[in-house]
Formats: C-alpha cells, sequence, structure tokens
C-alpha cells in the first residue's frame, strides 16, 4: 500500500474535490464584483454578483413560476423522451423491418438543429405542446440509441440458454434482453435529462420572441429587451442549477437502480 | 455401472459435418451414439470441433450434412441440460434466480421451483447462498451456480462444453470430485468436452478422442474403474496407465491429417 491509499490522504482528497471548486467560485465572484465596481460599469451592462443575488430574491415570485414551468416541460419532455426511445428500441430490436424503415429518420430528426425545428413546430403546434415536441425530439435519441445498444448486446451464451429452455420471444424480451439493457438505458437516460432541458429552452426562446409563454428561458429573452440585465442573469443561474439537480437525480436514481449488480455502481473494496 | 456399452444410444451423430459460413470445416463425417446413462468425454485439441459437436446435439447449430437423431424420443425442451464454457449468469439476479430460471420459462409453480432451487443448491454444495449475486462469488462458485442451473430440470442429458477450463487446478479437483458424485448419484447421461487429458480420464467411462480440424473420431478409450471414483483413484497407477494411453492416442490424433 503506498502513500496514495491511505485513508487520511483519501479523506483530505475527498474534502479537496468539494472545497476547491468552491474556493474558485468564490474567487470568481470576487474578481466579478472587483470590475464591476472599480471600472463602475452600470448595472443594465454587467451587473454585479451581489445584484444577481438580490434580484433573484426580489424576483423570486416570478422566477418560480417559470422555472416550475421550464422544469414542468423537461421532465414531461425526458418522461416521453424515455417512453419513445425505449418503446422504439424495442419495434426495431423485435422487427429488422421497422429499424431499416424508420431509423434514419430518427438520425434525420436528431441531426437537424432544434433552433432550426422549433419555429417550424409553433406554426403547427398549440405552444406548450410545441414546446414539449422540441423537449422530446431531442431527449428521445440518446435513449433509443443506448437502449438498442444494449438490446443488442445480450450474452450470446446467455442467448443459447434461453433457446434451449424453449423460452418464447416475450420471456427473451422480458427476462434477458430488457435487463441486459438497462444500464444503457439509464446512461442514455442521464443524458436525455440535460438535452431535455436544452430543447424545451429553446423551444421557450423561440416561443418567447413570438410573444407568449413563461417559462425560464422566456424570461431570460423577455428582460433582454427590456435591458433588465440582473434579471437574465438570475435565471440564467436558475436553469444552470436546475440542469445540475436533473444530472445529480438522475446518477443517483441510475445508481439506485444497479447497485446490486452492475459493475458500475457496485462500491469495490480496496 | 462401470459399462453402458449394451445401453441404448440418446443420441446419434451419423456422418456428420459442420461446414461454417466463412468456409471453416469444423468437423468431418463425426459418427457417434452417446449412451443412456454414460459419462463421456470428448477429448481433443482446442478447435477440434468438439464445442461444435456438443451445440450440435443441443440443436444450438445445424448439421450441414448427416444426422443428429433422439433414437427414444426427440429432444424436448428441458431434456438438455447444457454447462458453458463460462459461467454465463445472469448478474441482475440472485443465485436462486439463476438457478430458478429453467424452471421459470417453463411456467412450473413457485412452490415447486423453490423446492428444487432449494434442493439442487444443497447437491452442488451452494446451499446458503441463494440469496447472493453472482459478482459475490468466486470463479468455482459460480460455476457451481451454472452446474446447478443445468440440473434443476433433471434433463436426460447433461452436456458440458469445457467448464472447467478456466478454474485454477485446486478448484478444478474439487469441482471434478464434486461432479463425480454428482453424476453417480443421479445416474444421468453427461457428455463432457475438455482438452485436459487427466480430467477426462477421471471423470469419465468412455473417452472419444478426436482429430484437429475437421474433428472425428480418432480412438475410443474405455476407462472401467468402478464409481464413485476419489482422490484414491487419482493417485492409482491405473489412472497413470489409463492417462497415458489416452495421451498416446491424443497426440496420435494430433499428427493425423485428414
Amino acid at each position: 500500500m503506498n502513500e496514495l491509499d491511505t485513508p487520511a490522504r483519501a479523506r483530505r482528497e475527498r474534502i479537496l474535490r468539494v472545497a476547491l471548486p468552491l474556493l474558485a467560485l468564490l474567487l470568481g465572484g470576487l474578481v466579478w464584483h472587483l470590475v464591476v465596481k472599480v471600472n463602475d460599469i452600470p448595472p443594465y451592462v454587467l451587473p454585479g454578483p451581489g445584484l444577481v443575488a438580490n434580484t433573484l430574491v426580489t424576483d423570486w415570485p416570478i422566477l418560480w413560476q417559470s422555472l416550475l414551468v421550464t422544469l414542468t416541460t423537461t421532465f414531461q419532455g425526458l418522461l416521453l423522451a424515455l417512453v419513445g426511445g425505449v418503446g422504439l428500441a424495442i419495434l426495431f430490436n423485435q422487427s429488422r423491418l421497422v429499424e431499416y424503415s424508420l431509423y434514419p429518420y430518427a438520425v434525420v430528426l436528431q441531426v437537424t438543429p432544434i433552433v432550426a425545428i422549433a419555429p417550424l413546430l409553433l406554426i403547427y403546434l398549440p405552444q406548450h405542446l410545441a414546446v414539449l415536441a422540441c423537449a422530446w425530439i431531442v431527449a428521445f435519441f440518446p435513449v433509443l440509441a443506448n437502449t438498442t445498444l444494449g438490446l443488442n448486446s445480450v450474452d450470446h451464451n446467455l442467448r443459447d440458454l434461453f433457446h434451449l429452455c424453449g423460452a418464447t420471444r416475450a420471456q427473451v424480451l422480458f427476462r434477458l434482453k430488457l435487463p441486459s439493457a438497462l444500464p444503457f438505458m439509464l446512461e442514455g437516460l442521464k443524458i436525455a435529462g440535460g438535452l431535455s432541458l436544452i430543447g424545451a429552452v429553446v423551444a421557450e426562446i423561440a416561443a418567447g420572441s413570438a410573444g407568449a409563454g413563461s417559462g425560464l428561458a422566456y424570461r431570460i429573452a423577455e428582460s433582454g429587451y427590456r435591458l433588465n440585465i440582473p434579471r437574465m442573469f438570475a435565471a440564467l443561474l436558475l436553469l444552470s442549477l436546475a440542469g445540475i439537480v436533473i444530472f445529480f437525480a438522475l446518477s443517483l436514481f441510475s445508481h439506485v437502480m444497479l447497485r446490486r449488480w452492475h459493475e458500475s455502481a457496485v462500491e469495490r473494496e480496496s | 455401472m462401470t459399462t453402458t456399452a449394451g445401453a441404448p444410444a440418446i443420441v446419434t451423430l451419423r456422418g456428420v459435418e459442420k461446414v461454417f459460413a466463412d468456409g471453416t470445416q469444423a468437423i468431418a463425417r463425426l459418427d457417434l451414439d452417446v449412451r443412456a446413462g454414460e459419462f463421456l468425454t470428448l477429448l481433443g485439441p482446442s478447435g477440434c470441433g468438439k464445442s461444435t459437436a456438443l451445440r450440435l446435439m443441443a440443436a444450438l447449430s445445424d448439421a450441414t450434412r448427416g444426422t443428429v437423431s433422439w433414437p427414444g424420443g426427440g429432444a424436448a425442451h428441458g431434456e438438455i441440460g447444457f454447462v458453458f464454457q463460462e459461467p454465463t449468469l445472469m448478474p441482475w439476479t440472485t443465485v436462486a434466480g439463476n438457478v430458478a430460471l429453467p424452471l421459470r420459462l417453463k411456467g412450473a409453480p413457485t412452490a415447486e421451483i423453490t423446492a428444487r432451487v432449494e434442493k439442487v443448491l444443497e447437491q452442488v454444495g451452494l446451499a446458503g447462498f441463494a440469496a447472493a449475486y453472482p459478482r459475490q462469488l468466486s470463479g468455482g462458485m459460480k460455476m457451481r451456480v451454472s452446474i446447478a442451473r443445468a440440473l434443476v430440470t433433471t434433463p436426460r442429458l447433461l452436456l458440458m462444453d469445457e467448464p472447467f477450463a478456466a478454474l485454477d487446478e485446486i478448484t478444478r479437483f474439487k469441482l471434478n470430485n464434486d461432479l463425480m458424485a454428482l453424476a453417480s448419484g443421479l445416474g444421468m447421461t453427461v457428455v463432457f468436452v475438455t482438452h485436459s487429458v487427466f480430467e477426462s480420464v477421471f471423470l469419465s467411462q468412455r473417452i472419444v478422442v478426436m482429430t484437429p480440424r475437421p474433428g472425428r473420431v480418432f480412438a475410443e478409450l474405455a476407462i472401467e474403474a468402478p464409481y464413485p471414483r476419489g482422490d484414491a483413484f487419482r493417485t492409482s497407477p491405473e489412472y497413470a496407465a489409463y492417462c497415458r494411453r489416452a495421451s498416446e492416442a491424443l497426440s496420435t490424433a494430433m499428427e493425423t491429417r485428414p
């Protein structure tokens, strides 16, 4: 056992992992504050961190409402992405014909920038649905791609074993393929969480410029027109926090689902 | 039960050839009878088509030419137990869940499943490990789970594809001893594939030595020593003599060219 592995050292490492980013944040905030103070920059150009924090408190009722709207869209989009992605992956896995017919279009949907699709969707769909559709379009692909990979990565011997036991198609799917694909699926969901938020935000911005909506991204666009820069910063801060929380929540979910058996989640004793 | 020479065949291979899609000929003109109740070992160098022969018997693969037949009635599902080279366990479920799989797939009643799983786990020496997950077990224990899963349906034919090849020698001897006890106790027909001369002589009543690719039967060797065999047999001059004969047959087989 070398010096690096001692428990004390490991503990110090853990503390540093938390303390250093916080320290960097503090320093960054201080520099930001000083730059604004020393150069006497007006708040409509660049507000100081104090003013942003202050705005976060005073505008909280508006921002909180908007955050709820955006988060609702994000989670609906994510849920639909999970259902749609897994559903399509299963369909593709069961029928080669369907896979060949539809997979290219799933890719097309994925590679076309969502910013370009959003205005079009807003013409045809009611606003809430258009935003939801955008969130879904960007979020479903990683779930689809990862689940497909998972369904195709089944151990060959296990497949033979199921065949030997006379397993039906449904038994192979539910008892073998889906459990094998679960770690892949959860990894796709983790990526989809962040993307769903991005899709919702993009659509809200597009909708915002059309003059309707009340999500956080809409608040950012609206504040921009009104030169309410502190509120823009406050809303942006909330959006990043929401993204971080979504990522950690999905990571935790994945860990809980896999902790009993999958290598990625099992804690090793050294 | 020292000889099963007169016993009826349960699987018969006649003129079997297997050519893979890439043109590799794995098996050429293989004639083989598996007799009811015997412990038969296919012994041969790596890549001689032993595993392919096993897969043909299990109908996991189709012969290119020739016939694989079951004279006493078809190879219905559940009549064959298969133990792969790797333990091949489902990591997402417990030992009990893995062993119960063949019964669950057949839709057996829960009470029956519980009872049979408990019994077979005891037979392979894993009582008390039912709730463990595969990743918590050693290589030898995983292989025991795999054997338990193959035995849980009390199959007519147990096919084992180099099951102990990846294990250390101590574990291997222990598993050989336990498999010997199980085989003589259950009176089941076993076809065992290995490239280890020592393992084949210790376990089997009949050894079929195969030639390198394309594989066919080169020689047959009957091991007359009575069951159950133990460590005493493993250290006996009789065992050494059999090993020498099997070894000689194997090295001559290696030199034959098709």
